[in-house]
């Protein structure tokens, strides 16, 4: 591969990279800091995703479109929206234990993945939308359009890493952390357990949806395929396991080091001769399902472990 | 009325089965393992696989290879307890839990690399359904796989009622800490617990390869309205799992009735009526129908 190949090698990684940091970012303002076992990432991602797809793509006869809005606008809505959708969601569920809370989220996930799917008119079903847009398009084009993105993608990764850490050592944070680890205790200080889970799942899936647009905006083309919970919901509770579940810095880690995984395990499956070749997305999933165990049996803390951390001092 | 219970009610009733099998493994692990089982769709579709590979190589009927269906499944689930759950059990079950998702993907992951991604069926070719007062017709294969959960039913019933470990297990998911106390061996009782939960999910596994065709996706499309269905009777409630597996495949079916001259809900949306009755359990009755355990 020459050396400009494996530059912009390298930059797809990144991209993709990016958007699962911001999906994993958001995770661990759930997971990491308020202890909620949400198991349905996909649904939000989707919803974020149609979100700025159609409103950013140009006109299309075969369903709802043609906004044209600027990509911002759609940013903006796609994280508006996914937080509502949470927000519903939520209500009804976060006072649910753990494995209840999983089953629920994911039931919520599949019901929207069903609506995606079968609802013609707003999302053009299986066939997907296409000509989404990518930020400044009219000024750059093919390979530097994708240095402007890339760029982009790791603005909002530092955006959702500055939010995520201040909330993190907000009081906010500090009560968050302290229903996570006995909420009966928070309950009886007096602190309004439901209200804050309720808040941390919301502001998570706000992120999650933004994580939806950028990938939407990265594919040019969204489709229900790309919300496949393996590859979204999975892969992302990887990402933060590995990485160190509430430690934001972990999270973006986590997912950049399973990112460089599945790549590099892309390449040499790519050279198995042509029968295995084509299994070769089910022998890596298998290497990362195995790849969770090993980190659960042996590295729960994760690459970088949580930290105590002081809460921003008064000045 | 004859269309409602040829199209409708008997196929519900087979879904309901399927499921009905396979919520009996949930429900005994939840709750004597105290976790829910993500994997447990997949070893469903281990065990409509293995008797797959017998129907190949042996070139028998579905129905003579279900011991290698069973056999495979219940390897399967000892291996991934053994490797993958025991070194957890000491932690908060939320890591077992997450182990097991990676389990399911595990399971699925290897038979896509072994068997390929292509639907498979057992034996091709039309069955003509059976017919009853000259009107209800059914489809043979539902014949089958009713009356073989009826067998199984009883079968479960009998050996919780009266043999030791069937007896050990209830005591086990009723209350964990008094069972070990009394002197029950609880590693025992795991084990047990494994082989009946993987060789029903197994059996459900051929009956959806029956009923329609063996894929990868099979187990995993089931894991929701079984968890339903686990719910729905009361965790830790084997014969509740059944009658919950009965009463969501039902509805699932006869949601698209046309009752009212219009069917209540579209076909392409009828899935989501079990992750709804599972929601609302959740939510407003997580003991189940008779009083199962809460975590």
């Amino acid at each position: 591969m020459s050396a400009e190949g494996l530059a912009f090698y390298l930059i797809g990684f990144l991209t993709m990279g990016g958007i699962y940091a911001v999906l994993c970012l958001a995770l661990n303002m759930q997971w990491g800091f308020g202890g909620l076992f949400n198991a349905g990432i996909a649904g939000f991602y989707a919803v974020g995703a149609y979100t700025a797809a159609i409103l950013t793509s140009a006109g299309a006869a075969s369903h709802v479109g043609g906004f044209d809005l600027p990509i911002v606008i759609g940013l903006i809505c796609a994280g508006l929206l996914a937080g509502i959708t949470a927000w519903g969601i939520a209500r009804v569920c976060v006072r649910l234990k753990a494995d209840y809370l999983a089953m629920a989220s994911i039931g919520f996930a599949e019901i929207i993945r069903l609506v995606v799917i079968n609802e013609q008119w707003l999302t053009n079903g299986s066939l997907g939308i296409s000509r989404i847009p990518r930020p400044l398009e009219m000024v750059f084009s093919g390979r530097q359009a994708e240095i402007v993105y890339v760029v982009f993608v790791w603005l909002l990764v530092l955006l959702t890493y500055v939010v995520s850490q201040r909330l993190s050592r907000s009081p906010w944070g500090l009560v968050m952390r302290a229903i996570r680890d006995n909420d009966v205790a928070a309950d009886s200080i007096g602190k309004n357990v439901q209200r804050f889970r309720v808040e941390a799942f919301v502001v998570g899936s706000v992120f999650m949806g933004v994580a939806g647009a950028l990938s939407a905006h990265y594919f040019k083309f969204f489709s229900p395929d790309a919300t496949e919970p393996l590859l979204v919901t999975f892969l992302c509770w990887v990402m933060l396991i590995a990485g160190g579940s509430g430690n934001n810095r972990g999270a973006i880690a986590g997912a950049l080091v399973v990112w460089a995984i599945w790549s590099m395990t892309e390449i040499i499956t790519s050279h198995l001769p042509i029968e295995w070749a084509s299994r070769s997305a089910y022998l890596r999933m298998l290497l990362i399902g195995l790849f969770l165990q090993v980190v659960l049996q042996r590295y729960r803390q994760g690459l970088l472990p949580e930290r105590r951390t002081t809460p921003v001092q008064a000045r | 009325m004859i269309e409602f219970i040829n199209f409708y009610l008997i196929p519900g009733i087979t879904l309901g089965s399927i499921y009905a099998l396979g919520a009996v493994g949930v429900s005994m692990i939840f709750g004597i393992l105290r976790f829910a089982h993500f994997a447990h769709g997949d070893l469903m579709t281990v065990g409509a696989y293995g008797a797959l590979s017998a129907v190949w190589v042996l070139g028998v009927s579905p129905w003579l290879a279900m011991p290698f269906a069973i056999g495979f499944a219940v390897i399967a689930a000892l291996c991934c307890d053994r490797m993958f759950y025991k070194p957890l059990r000491d932690l908060p079950t939320i890591y077992t839990v997450i182990a097991s998702f990676g389990v399911a993907l595990i399971l699925r992951s290897l038979i896509q690399v072994l068997w390929g991604t292509e639907s498979q069926v057992y034996s091709s070719g039309f069955q003509k359904p059976l017919v009853y007062f000259d009107t209800i017709r059914i489809a043979s294969r539902h014949v089958q796989i009713i009356s073989a959960t009826i067998v199984i039913t009883v079968a479960l019933h009998l050996f919780l009622t009266y043999s030791r470990a069937g007896r050990c297990m209830r005591a086990v998911a009723d209350d964990a800490s008094l069972a070990r106390v009394a002197g029950i061996d609880t590693d025992n009782i795991i084990r047990w617990t494994w082989v009946i939960g993987a060789a029903l999910a197994a059996v459900a596994g051929v009956f959806v390869g029956l009923d329609t065709d063996v894929h990868t996706n099979l187990g995993w499309n089931m894991l929701l309205p079984m968890f339903a269905a686990a719910l729905l009777g009361g965790i830790g409630k084997p014969l509740g799992a059944i009658t919950g597996g009965l009463i969501i495949g039902v509805v699932e079916e006869c949601v698209s009735y046309p009752f009212f001259g219009e069917s209540l809900l579209s076909p392409s949306y009828k899935s989501a009526v079990a992750f709804v009755i599972m929601i609302a359990l959740l939510l407003f009755r997580p003991q189940g129908l008779f009083r199962g355990r809460l975590l």
